[in-house]
């Protein structure tokens, strides 16, 4: 540190003094995925540090959980990631589930893994549409839009809701498949399918796409581990593990997918571009399973028998479901009422916030806008 | 899983009757150095704090750390039971060993008001800074209001 004029600067290469800045992003900010904010401490265009600032969004969804009961909070678990509903909806199905003991119907186990597989694509359309935005790019984000409306037309005749679905209860779902659904939802898969390769000429190979991504933010294969990353960035950083696949729980065990990977194919391994490849990727392995469930689907009921007044056992039960933004960690403790006595919800986006003020330091101010969009934060799922 | 804590800690762990993951109550003070060995030991190798929460059990006067440990390198499971007397819920920091927990103790910090010593960044993460009490306890009362916002409604509608 020196003083010119009265002003304390730090003095960097060459004898250049920079004061050092400090920029307040958000919490209402066109990047930030929803209301984030960050303190950025910079030397011109180099942070020193960003802050995360979270909790703008916290209506304390836990404590909720416990004053509504266990039906009662499915309707609250849309909230936790409106972006991808579905998955909540499972989660907490799934872990009340494993507290009573209870088995879903098959029909309704396919109805929920095309339900959840189908949000998982209308989730990473946004994740890759406003990733493009964010960078400069903004028509591929009209694309991805465009296709995410078919995906909400579906889900709309599903359950009737385009984006907090409430679709799934406890033992199953709440509506069978309407007549003339499947071949509508196959049609939708037929048409999307070539338009991921038509996406990818027009944006992920692109030369300043590519360029403003790859060697950005790396995270280690030990670090996102560390930071307890979850799904794409953790399969960003090379790392392959899949709930799905490697926890596996209802009928994904007989499915056939594959679970993409970062390989630092354009730049270095983990960078924002291997995370941003796998969302890519992922859509193509959810329309393969999405084919396998819609042609295998078999008859019957989608709900099993539970009862009004659902009271499990004393105990606890932690579950973990592959949601759109990673494994999602579902604890619940009963104390044998109706109502639950606690409920945690352990979420991807919460995870890849805390990483930020660890990757931030020597990268560009602009940069920070590329590491939020590749870690595919939504904000609502960070505060609960 | 439980043996190999077991001859490393003698006494200082006892195993928990559970459905699904296996379990361990640990005495608080020893809570850093199970976690040290979870993480290094070879047949162990948690690499992963998956999951740190907290919960209130007025009736037992206390309020429960629970940690679920997970390993990717041999895919297996295991929670931690730590017990802190609830009026002063004190509990050093396993931040060091897995940096997830920086933001997970802050959370329970925050909304259970256990104070993790040693803890890098102890401060509230989701509620504002000047927020009184921690809403997660079993006797919190909410405030009426909040700088003369009210946080009622005269009706649900």
């Amino acid at each position: 540190m020196s003083s010119i004029g009265g002003v304390e600067v730090d003095v960097v290469r060459d004898g250049i003094a920079a004061e050092e800045m400090t920029l307040n992003m958000g919490p209402q900010h066109p990047s930030t995925h929803g209301v984030l904010r960050f303190v950025v401490k910079a030397d011109g265009e180099v942070m020193r540090e960003a802050i995360p600032d979270v909790g703008y969004l916290h209506r304390s969804i836990e404590k909720i959980a416990e004053k509504v009961g266990y039906h009662g909070f499915m309707p609250y678990t849309d909230r936790i990631d409106y972006v991808a509903a579905m998955p909540c909806n499972q989660g907490w199905a799934m872990v009340c589930e494993k507290l009573a003991g209870i088995e879903v119907p098959r029909r309704g186990e396919y109805c929920r893994v095309i339900a959840v597989e189908l949000n998982r694509i209308s989730s990473h359309l946004i994740a890759v549409g406003t990733m493009g935005m964010d960078i400069g790019a903004f028509t591929p984000f009209t694309h991805a839009l465009r296709e995410r409306e078919h995906i909400n037309n579906l889900m709309e005749e599903l359950c009737g809701a385009r984006l907090t679905f409430s679709y799934m209860r406890i033992g199953g779902v709440a509506y069978d498949l309407p007549p003339g659904w499947v071949a509508k939802a196959k049609h939708f898969l037929d048409r999307f399918e070539p338009l991921i390769e038509e996406y990818n000429d027009l944006i992920s190979f692109n030369k300043i796409y590519v360029e403003r991504l790859i060697h950005v933010a790396v995270i280690s294969a030990a670090d996102a581990i560390d930071y307890n990353l979850v799904g794409p960035n953790l399969r960003g950083s090379g790392v392959k593990f899949d709930v799905r696949k490697d926890l596996p729980y209802s009928i994904y065990p007989e499915l056939q997918f594959d679970v993409p990977i970062g390989t630092g194919e354009r730049g270095t391994l983990g960078d924002c571009f291997d995370r941003y490849m796998v969302r890519i990727r992922e859509m193509q392995e959810s329309i393969k399973i999405l084919r396998q469930c819609l042609d295998g689907i078999p008859e019957g009921p989608v709900l099993g028998k539970v009862p009004r007044k659902f009271k499990p056992p004393v105990g606890d039960a932690y579950v973990r479901i592959e949601a759109a933004r990673g494994d999602m960690g579902w604890y619940c403790v009963s104390d044998g009422t109706d109502y639950p006595y606690r409920v945690r919800v352990r979420t991807g986006s919460f995870a890849a916030m805390s990483i930020v003020d660890h990757l931030s330091p020597g990268l560009m101010i602009a940069d920070l806008i590329a590491v939020i969009a590749s870690l595919d934060v939504v904000a609502p799922e960070v505060d609960r | 899983m439980h043996d190999t804590l077991a001859t490393r800690f003698p006494g200082g762990v006892v195993t928990l009757d559970t459905a699904s993951e296996p379990a361990v109550r640990v005495r608080p003070a020893d809570i850093v150095a199970v976690a040290t060995f979870c993480k290094t030991d070879p047949a162990l190798r948690f690499e992963c704090l998956s999951n740190q929460s907290g919960v209130d059990y007025p009736k037992r006067d206390e309020i429960e750390v629970v940690y679920h440990l997970f390993s990717y390198a041999l895919r297996q499971a295991l929670v931690l039971k730590v017990g802190v007397a609830r009026d002063h819920p004190r509990l050093a920091t396993v931040s060091a060993v897995w940096r997830t927990a920086i933001w997970q103790e802050r959370e329970i910090f925050d909304l259970l008001g256990v104070d993790f010593v040693g803890h890098p960044d102890l401060r509230r993460v989701l509620l504002p800074e000047d927020w009184v009490g921690h809403p997660l306890r079993k006797d919190y009362v909410e405030p009426e209001s909040y700088h003369g916002i009210s946080t009622k409604r005269e009706s649900m509608l």
